[in-house]
């Protein structure tokens, strides 16, 4: 019985906790989208900034991480094709399995490392040194201030860097092609342009997408739910880094279950 | 609606009071913090909330500026009932507020000279020149002139108290509210705050809100006091009325007489230089 109850109510806080992430995110959206049609501002200055913070101050590791990534797969696949004699699908190995699968992925890693545990740690010192209540008191929201510009940054950063990382990826599996599989490189590339289909590239986009809202999302909710105290905010960072790798996990294995099944028909 | 509140409410007419408080209870997580607050504010007075630590004082300017929401009674500010209101009515209202936080609460990643334009940037038209005008004008009159360009962390305590009063100030407020605003300044900086309150009053003939337990400070600044007394409040009166008081608790604060249990913790001190007392021995271990 206890048992049963302590399955249910944490099933119930699991989905409170969704529906204030979808509350804030639909809230963030709103005043993306909606709000400047309705006179309130559009804080396009603050979304560039957190885009230079969250996109492009991310590309030097992004790049070597996904680079590194792209080799390594390179190395595993052809661990297991060239007993086939089939090294010449390292190509399409790694481009596929880079923009299906882990260049949106890894990419959403390294932006939560970079930018939700951010996320996380500002809002959270504001909340604790009631910066938060000082801009209520102003009258200013502080979701259109503070959690609409990073929702746009973050919705167009991550499908741009995941474009890049998946780039990045190929080029790394290209290094293992040229030295070890008798691709040139022009060779490489093209075979892993002609193993792609659009839809692979977009279904990664959508994911990435996707993941931008959650870790947005989780993020700033982690912040502005920060208690008193700076050991609070501390944990605050932890537990969105946390959740958003959760969440992002979760999100990928509901839309790759659904591109599954759309792709049957 | 609204004719109905103002019948039932005389005093709400715009030349009544400037706040009013009717049975305000607030409550955390079930435990109720303020046990149904009464008091009236008018406009142009300084009143000082007077209130130990834990007594209920910054929740109850928290719900002034409608940080906290009350779990009954009403929060009349400037004839509207705070409490009951819609979102952007209440955003209407607290633009003709004024709130100074014990911290600052700066934004760290703005200047000062930014922190100060910010309200008039979300919610005026004003050219940037005007701004920029206003500006120096706000940081002029807390004496902060020529630190538009430091960022917050470049400042002491008290210049950020006085860069906090000038944000407050930017909107040209009819209510300003201030959260401890001598906690963590020296005398004679607080001192300061102290004298620039009262220029703020004298100039600006502004309501003023004070949250404090310096006593000095509070007797200096204040109209009228209220004290609040675990989420009560038990008395108020002009200073004079204040310090005249037989009330035992305002005696206990304005004397500053310490709680019983804490004098039974002095005498536990005294008694541990004392070692050759007997009675000594029983309580220390209960102090364990």
């Amino acid at each position: 019985m206890d048992f049963l109850q302590a399955t249910g109510s944490a099933f119930t806080d699991g989905l409170a906790y969704l529906g204030s992430l979808a509350t804030l995110a639909g809230r963030a959206a709103y005043f993306t989208f909606i709000g400047p049609f309705q006179g309130k501002p559009l804080r396009l200055r603050r979304a560039i900034g957190q885009a230079m913070e969250t996109g492009v101050r991310a590309l030097p590791i992004l790049s070597l991480i996904t680079f590194f990534i792209g080799l390594i797969l390179a190395l595993q696949a052809a661990y297991e094709l060239r007993r086939f004699g089939a090294m010449s699908y390292v190509a399409s190995a790694v481009a596929l399995s880079m923009t299906r699968e882990l260049g949106p992925l890894i990419t959403a890693v390294i932006v939560i490392g970079r930018s939700g545990s951010a996320f996380a740690a500002e809002l959270g010192t504001m909340k604790v040194t009631e910066e938060i209540d000082a801009l209520e008191t102003m009258a200013i929201n502080p979701v259109s201030f503070l959690v609409a510009p990073k929702f746009m940054a973050m919705v167009l950063m991550l499908p741009c860097l995941t474009i890049w990382a998946n780039f990045m990826g190929i080029l790394g599996g290209s290094l293992f092609g040229v030295l070890q599989a008798d691709f040139t490189f022009q060779r490489y590339i093209t075979a892993s342009l002609d193993a792609l289909f659009l839809r692979d590239v977009v279904t990664g986009l959508i994911k990435s997408f996707m993941f931008g809202i959650t870790i947005t999302a989780v993020g700033c909710h982690e912040g502005l739910a920060t208690g008193g105290g700076a050991e609070q905010v501390g944990r605050s960072t932890t537990r969105a880094v946390v959740m958003s790798i959760f969440l992002v996990i979760l999100v990928d294995l509901v839309f790759t279950m659904l591109f599954y099944f759309l792709g049957e028909h | 609606m609204p004719k109905q509140f103002e019948r039932s409410n005389e005093e709400q007419v715009p030349d009544g009071p400037m706040i009013s408080l009717r049975d305000l209870r607030v409550s955390y997580d079930g435990r109720e913090i303020l046990h149904g607050i009464n008091f009236d504010v008018q406009r142009g007075e300084t009143l000082v909330i007077l209130g130990g630590s834990g007594s209920g004082k910054s929740t109850l300017l928290r719900t002034l500026v409608g940080l906290e929401i009350p779990s009954s009674g009403e929060v009349w500010i400037r004839g509207k009932n705070f409490v009951a209101i819609s979102d952007a009515e209440r955003d209407e209202i607290r633009k003709k507020l004024g709130m100074s936080f014990q911290g600052g609460a700066l934004f760290g990643s703005m200047t000062v000279g930014e922190n100060v334009a910010l309200p008039l940037r979300e919610h005026t038209k004003l050219e940037e020149p005007t701004v920029e005008i206003m500006v120096r004008l706000k940081l002029d009159q807390v004496g902060l002139s020529g630190f538009e360009d430091f960022l917050p962390s470049q400042l002491s305590g008290g210049m950020k108290k006085r860069a906090a009063v000038a944000r407050a100030l930017a909107m040209d407020p009819e209510i300003l509210f201030f959260d401890e605003p001598s906690a963590g300044l020296d005398p004679i900086i607080a001192a300061g705050i102290d004298q620039l309150i009262l220029e703020l009053k004298k100039a600006f003939h502004m309501t003023i809100i004070v949250v404090t337990h310096e006593l000095a400070s509070a007797f200096l600044i204040a109209d009228r006091m209220v004290l609040i007394n675990k989420g009560d409040l038990v008395a108020s009166g002009t200073v004079a009325e204040m310090q005249n008081s037989k009330h035992p608790r305002v005696r206990q604060f304005l004397d500053r007489v310490p709680e019983p249990a804490v004098a039974q913790e002095l005498d536990y001190l005294q008694m541990l230089t004392e070692p050759s007392s007997k009675a000594g021995e029983g309580r220390q271990g209960k102090s364990r």
